[in-house]
């Protein structure tokens, strides 16, 4: 059903839909980030497309490709009862120019999903009506679910007491031994120092 | 201090004096007159509820009575995973409390992060503020919970500041003949013959 929703783009905007595949039944498209708002206007307003849902917005990141990070949509039209997954590739090496339009205008529900996703991957919306981190707090640096942030790197707000003011030692062992859990440690990874 | 408690407890119509120290009764009134402030953040806070409902019934220890502010509460239950955001929040809490005060990590991830070892939980809640007793489990049984409010109730009538951690149970039906308990094992031919 949704192989409609494949055609219709690619007839319509051609050599913008860069490659597609279905996994499953799932369709999806990855398309030119510079018509990103554009084929979202067309699948939002379009009478044969009717996407009036957006599920869910993310991204994701692969460092070792080029363009370095996905945006990924998906949405389902209630009214035809289609669904299409829709990606954007963004972002150099370093994961600067990792920009991409908003969505907001289309669908209001993407305004959280956006602001989770440059919290969590730093992907920059441009348009969206209010950018800032949603789940962390401003003093946080970095982007936690970029693949260069190191997986034990805490930045406490309040400074943890030392052993010496507690009195015990307050280093504990993970509940897991060395072998279970996952495969990076607290212990082998630099932890920043309290500002 | 537990002989202290029996002599002033006077049986029946039973009359008389008891002697003690001052400290001694302070404690022993402290220990049974638990205001708690429940600082609950995640599912940990189910096991609370149903510690804190007529089954498990912590009110059996004088624990019973929640104060949402923390000005009026001596007992700050840390309940569930902090988060480096809430950190501050937590803080603000234990330091509005009035001495005197403790404080009881009720499971892992209170205790020592749980298996949240990452960029936004603060591994154990020692890291910020005093700990007197932990609880470990995932969650704790109401049981372990239970241990852990005795464990914190005889540091507090015996004065003693130094964090405790409650060990599991003995299961009992490992433990062999205990009486009115059916042992759990396979019947041997021998016996049967």
């Amino acid at each position: 059903m949704s192989a409609k929703v494949v055609d219709a783009l690619k007839a319509t905007f051609g050599a913008a839909i860069l490659e597609n595949h279905a996994h499953c039944g799932d369709e999806t498209v990855v398309v030119e980030a510079s018509k990103w708002f554009e084929i979202a206007t067309f699948l939002k307003n379009d009478a044969a497309m009717k996407f009036d849902m957006l599920t869910d917005l993310c991204a994701v990141d692969y460092p070792d490709r080029l363009p370095r990070f996905e945006v990924v949509i998906h949405l389902y039209s209630i009214s035809l009862g289609h669904r299409i997954r829709v990606k954007a590739r963004v972002g150099d090496e370093e994961g600067d120019g990792a920009e991409i339009a908003t969505v907001t205008d289309l669908w209001p529900g993407a305004n959280w999903f956006e602001r989770e996703t440059y919290d969590m991957n730093g992907i920059v919306f441009q348009g969206h009506p209010d950018l800032r981190r949603i789940l962390l707090y401003p003093e946080f640096e970095g982007f936690p679910l970029r693949k260069d942030y190191p997986a034990a790197r805490t930045q406490p707000l309040v400074a943890y007491r030392t052993e010496a003011e507690a009195g015990l030692p307050l280093e504990k062992l993970a509940p897991f031994r060395e072998d279970e859990g996952m495969a990076f440690g607290r212990r082998e990874l630099p932890t920043s120092e309290p500002s | 201090m537990g002989e202290v408690n029996r002599s002033i407890v006077l049986e029946g119509n039973e009359t008389g004096f008891a002697t003690t120290k001052f400290d001694s009764l302070l404690n022993w009134a402290r220990k049974y007159s638990l205001f708690q402030y429940p600082f609950i953040t995640a599912c940990c806070g189910m096991e609370f509820m149903s510690l804190a409902g007529p089954r498990f019934d912590i009110a059996r220890f004088g624990a019973e009575a929640p104060r949402f502010s923390p000005r009026q509460s001596d007992l700050l239950w840390v309940v569930g995973t902090i988060s480096q955001r809430q950190a501050p929040a937590l803080r603000r809490i234990y330091e509005q409390m009035m001495e005197p005060k403790w404080v009881l990590a009720f499971g892992t991830c209170a205790s020592c992060g749980g298996f949240y070892d990452n960029y936004a939980t603060v591994p154990g809640i020692d890291k910020i503020i005093p700990t007197d007793v932990y609880i470990p489990g995932c969650p704790p049984r109401p049981e372990a919970v239970i241990d852990g409010l005795l464990l914190l109730q005889d540091k507090i009538a015996r004065g003693d500041r130094t964090p405790g951690i409650v060990k599991p149970r003995e299961d009992v039906a490992t433990l062999g003949n205990v009486n009115g308990l059916v042992k759990l094992e396979k019947k041997s031919k021998k016996a049967e013959r």
